[in-house]
Order: C-alpha cells, then sequence, then structure tokens
C-alpha cells in the first residue's frame, strides 16, 4: 500500500493536495464541494476585517494557458466569514484560513478569529498582486513580513504559513526574514503581476487594468522559486502555480514541496481535479516502489 | 472530467435592435460560437461593467434580451444597431432538450433563455406558461405561440389572461394535461414553488438559476450555491439537484459573498 499522508508543519493531511485561496474558498458549501473533490486540506478565500465587494467586472481574463484575474479580494468580513467556516467544518479536513490586512496587528486580529472559528493553520496573504495597500505591496519588504509573522506568531497558537509573491527578486530575503521570525511553512507562489490589452476594445480588459497571471503558464516559475527555496529553507515549503495533474504536482513535490495547492486546476479540470491528482501519483508510486510520498519530496536535488 | 475548455473574448455589432416590452430590448449580433439552449454568455461594455446574459437567441446570429435595471443593463438596453460590446463564453450547461409533452413556465425575462430549448421541439409537444407583472410587461407571447401548440398568459393585476401568477397558471394546465417535464425560469420565489408543485405532481423538471456572478468562468466561486457554481454546473438544475439544496429559494449573496435572505 501506498501512503499519500503528509504532515505539513504539524497539520495531518490524508493526501498533499490543497485547495489553493482565492478559488472556490468564499463559502461554506463551495469549500464542502472541494472536500468531496479529494482535497487533503483546503485554504479559504483570503478574508479581511469588513466586507468587501473587491474589483468592478471584468475581473477575469481566460487565456489558452491559464488565467489573469484582478478579483480585487471580495470577501464577506471575518465578522460573518463565522458561518462558513462552522459550514466547511464538516468537510472533516484542515481548513486553512487565509487572512490579508495592511498592517501587523490587523493580519494577528483577523489570524485570531481563525483560530477561534477551528482553523487548522493561518495563511498571510502577503502576495496578492491587485489589491491596493495589501497582498504584495506589504509582502516585497522583508522587514515588514518578519514584522508580520512576529505579530500573528504572538496571537496564535496554529501554525502559520506565508503565502509569497514571485514579483520580486528579493523573494529569498523575504522568505528567510519570514522564518526568523518564526513562520511555520512557505506558500510559494502567488500570480504573476500582468496585463491583457484587447486589440478591438484598445484597453486592458480588466477593470484594475493589473491582473494575475495563473495556470500552466506560471509553473516553471512556481517550481524555480519551490526549488530555490527548499535549498535556502528549513521549514517546509508548499508549491502552487499552474498544477493540474499528477506530474505538475510530482514536479512540485520533486524540487521540494511538502504539499501542493490547486486553484487554476479546478477551474479547467473541475473539482474532482485533487482526487485525480493522488490517484496519479498513487500509480506512479506503485510503479517505482515508492510506499510513503515524503520520500519524493526533494529528490530533484543533487 | 473534460471541463477543459478556452473562451476568448470578441468583439461583436449590433445588427438589431428590438423593443419587446416597456425597458425590455433585444440586441442580435453575429456570431458563430456554439451554444445549446440555456447557455449564458459574458457581456463586456468597456467603460461601463461585464455581466452575465441568457442568450435569446442561438445560431449565427445571436442575441440577448435584457431588462434595463441597473448600470450595465441601461448601456445595453441604449444601444443601437452598429454600436459594438465584447462578449465571452457561452457559458454554463444549459437545459437537457426533452421529449415527450412538455410545460414551459416563464416569469418575467426567464423567457429569453427558454425559448431556445422551445425551438427544439416540436410545436405540439410543447405547452407554455408565461407571467407577467402586468400586460405592459408580457415578454415574447408571439414568439412562443411560433413554437408552442398552447401559449397562455397569467398577469398578477388581472390585465391580460389568467389573474395570478405563472405557477397557479401552471397547476391549472397540469390539471388539464399530464407532462412528462417542465422547464422553468423566472424569479426565484416562482421557481422555488414551482419546483414545489412539481415534486406534488411527480413531474420531473429543469430550472435556470441565478445569482450575483463575477468571474464567470467556474473559479472564484461568486455563484456558488450549496456548493455549485451556477457558471459551471449550472445555471439549468434538474428537479433532484434543487431538492437537495438548501439555499434555493431561501438564500443568495452578496457581491462581498454575505448571507441574504430572498
Amino acid at each position: 500500500m501506498t501512503s499519500l499522508k503528509v504532515v505539513l508543519a504539524g497539520v495531518e493531511m490524508e493526501n498533499p493536495t490543497m485547495l489553493a485561496s482565492g478559488i472556490m474558498g468564499e463559502t461554506g458549501g463551495s469549500l464542502l464541494a472541494m472536500a468531496k473533490g479529494g482535497a487533503g486540506a483546503l485554504v479559504t478565500k483570503s478574508i479581511g476585517s469588513v466586507p468587501r465587494q473587491g474589483h468592478k467586472n471584468p475581473t477575469l481574463v481566460e487565456l489558452e494557458y491559464g488565467y489573469m484575474n484582478a478579483m480585487g479580494l471580495p470577501n464577506p468580513g471575518i465578522e460573518a466569514f463565522g458561518d462558513e467556516m462552522y459550514e466547511a467544518s464538516k468537510a472533516g479536513i484542515p481548513i486553512v484560513g487565509s487572512v490579508f490586512g495592511s498592517s501587523a496587528e490587523e493580519f494577528a486580529t483577523l489570524a485570531r478569529r481563525m483560530q477561534e472559528y477551528g482553523a487548522e493553520a493561518v495563511e498571510l496573504n502577503l502576495s496578492c498582486p491587485h489589491a491596493k495597500g495589501y497582498g504584495m505591496e506589504m509582502g516585497v519588504d522583508p522587514d515588514v513580513v518578519a514584522n508580520i509573522v512576529e505579530e500573528v506568531k504572538q496571537a496564535v497558537v496554529i501554525p502559520v504559513f506565508a503565502k509569497l509573491t514571485p514579483n520580486t527578486h528579493k523573494l529569498i530575503d523575504v522568505a528567510k526574514a519570514a522564518e526568523g521570525a518564526g513562520v511555520d511553512a512557505i506558500v510559494a507562489i502567488n500570480t504573476l503581476k500582468a496585463m491583457k490589452i484587447d486589440v478591438d476594445a484598445r484597453q486592458p480588459v480588466l477593470s484594475n487594468r493589473y491582473g494575475g497571471l495563473s495556470g500552466p503558464a506560471v509553473r516553471g516559475v512556481g517550481v524555480r522559486c519551490v526549488y530555490e527555496l527548499f535549498e535556502a529553507l528549513k521549514i517546509p515549503v508548499i508549491g502552487v502555480g499552474g498544477i493540474e495533474d499528477w506530474r505538475s504536482a510530482l514536479e512540485y513535490m520533486m524540487a521540494g514541496a511538502v504539499a501542493v495547492q490547486i486553484g487554476s486546476g479546478v477551474g479547467r479540470s473541475g473539482p474532482q481535479v485533487f482526487g485525480d491528482i493522488c490517484a496519479g501519483i498513487s500509480d506512479y508510486m506503485t510503479q517505482n516502489g515508492i510506499r510513503d510520498i515524503t520520500q519524493l519530496v526533494g529528490v530533484a536535488h543533487d | 472530467m473534460t471541463e477543459r475548455f478556452m473562451v476568448t473574448q470578441t468583439m461583436v455589432t449590433i445588427a438589431s435592435r428590438t423593443e419587446e416590452a416597456e425597458g425590455v430590448v433585444t440586441l442580435r449580433f453575429d456570431w458563430n460560437a456554439p451554444a445549446s439552449p440555456g447557455q449564458f454568455i459574458m457581456v463586456w461594455i468597456p467603460g461601463v461593467d461585464e455581466v452575465p446574459m441568457s442568450l435569446s437567441y442561438l445560431g449565427d446570429r445571436k442575441g440577448i434580451t435584457v431588462k434595463n435595471i441597473g448600470e450595465a443593463t441601461k448601456a445595453l438596453t441604449s444601444m443601437l444597431v452598429g454600436d459594438r460590446i465584447m462578449v465571452r463564453g457561452p457559458y454554463g450547461r444549459g437545459y437537457h432538450v426533452p421529449t415527450g409533452k412538455i410545460l414551459v413556465v416563464g416569469g418575467g425575462t426567464g423567457m429569453a433563455s427558454l425559448l431556445p430549448a422551445m425551438e427544439r421541439i416540436s410545436a405540439t409537444d410543447v405547452h407554455t406558461a408565461i407571467g407577467a407583472r402586468n400586460e405592459k410587461e408580457l415578454l415574447f407571447e408571439e414568439r412562443s405561440k411560433k413554437t408552442s401548440s398552447n401559449v397562455r398568459v397569467s398577469t398578477d393585476d388581472g390585465s391580460k389572461g389568467f389573474h395570478g401568477n405563472a405557477v397557479q397558471l401552471a397547476k391549472e394546465m397540469m390539471s388539464e394535461t399530464r407532462y412528462d417535464m417542465v422547464l422553468g425560469c423566472g424569479p426565484e420565489k416562482m421557481l422555488f414553488f414551482l419546483h414545489k408543485l412539481c415534486l406534488d405532481m411527480g413531474i420531473p423538471c429543469q430550472m435556470s438559476l441565478e445569482r450575483y456572478m463575477k468571474c464567470g468562468g467556474g473559479l472564484c466561486g461568486s455563484c456558488a450555491i450549496d456548493g455549485k457554481r451556477v457558471c459551471r454546473e449550472g445555471p439549468v438544475f434538474s428537479g433532484d439537484e434543487l431538492k437537495e439544496m438548501k439555499e434555493f429559494g431561501k438564500q443568495r449573496r452578496d457581491e462581498c459573498g454575505g448571507r441574504l435572505k430572498l
């Protein structure tokens, strides 16, 4: 028998596939649907202090190799999200609460609420590329990130993940600063800042003009980032970016990811993508005589 | 699962404009994308907004029927022949076009999504109940008559046809004819009671739902109802699927994802 079980900074998962933040994570019902698809853990939509509509449409561009989006962090606010967390908890798998704030204190307050709601870990959105004053605007500065991680670590007892942006040459510096401040795992990568111009309309399609590129288009960047992070850090890395089949999931794991997150793949292949990936990995392990998936983590390194 | 597909934004030019009723306009445009009855498209009016719209005409000259209720629909209903809009899609799962004796129940602009399905069924097999608040708002009566052998109208105020709502009219029609399937589209309160009626009568049904929708492409989850994406698993759901939904007829979501009572 092959085992797909992984333990991620103390969070036990039946398999290494997780729902990435931002996709189907705004309601309890949609989180449950992703669990049914076979996910090992679920990351919620990023939740802020107050309800937020996000950007006006268009918020999505479909590309042959992925998506470009500028949702703008729509969410019902932390107060209302308790109902969704309660419903999602019926899935019986770990829920990771994603939060975004504009200060270390705000992050800490939100993280504490997520812990109260039963989140088994909290993920800090330090990487959204299309919301002014949030996400990536804070997440490219190692000192700011370290400060946020310290505050959050003091506020909660559950593990803290930092989701980082590839839109900087300082990714490793930021990750090391987060590690130094006590973060339990790094999630990489968020979307790549991007733009789509429609030549008939002669203007950017997204109402926010700028958006984030995701899907297979960014996979090579994500795998490279995880590979570099694995070499530079002692804490676990969670890989995300363009995973939609077992091969791309294993690519990330061999680069050093202990678990992987899937977002665009849900849109392109449906909620069954989690189960399909796990079945594919199991077959690969059986064929190669590997009993425990953790044996494959980081094997691409010398 | 074979969900993988890619949809690009296409610019189309308004080829005709028809006033269907007070504040309701049909825009037709040439666009040969394959589409099935009950599917919808995302319509972008650059500088204004992008909104989901049911296709009211299929084929090479497609159409949307728009009721002026907000900023984007105001811009659309003000459009003239020669104006341009951007479209992407079609999206979603439409009606499974049934065989046998069919009752179609449309309320408000709901007929827009139902007519392409009706036009794929022999007129002798289709009966239609069209509900409107009053005679002025009545939609698609003439077009329905071309594709349905028995078209009846209900108005809330009794200004035309049956005095009452479309579900009451449907109940009356069901007592006269045994139907094999009911297709419904309209306000959710109407669909909720129509679904209940179909359950009581033991008639299978399919209904098209609406939710606030952001991306349209199955990604963001803003249109989720009981975890099902209206833009992907819907907009048309079977009676059995509706029976399993806790939110159907009870709850929708605002732009932030907050819960609202219907």
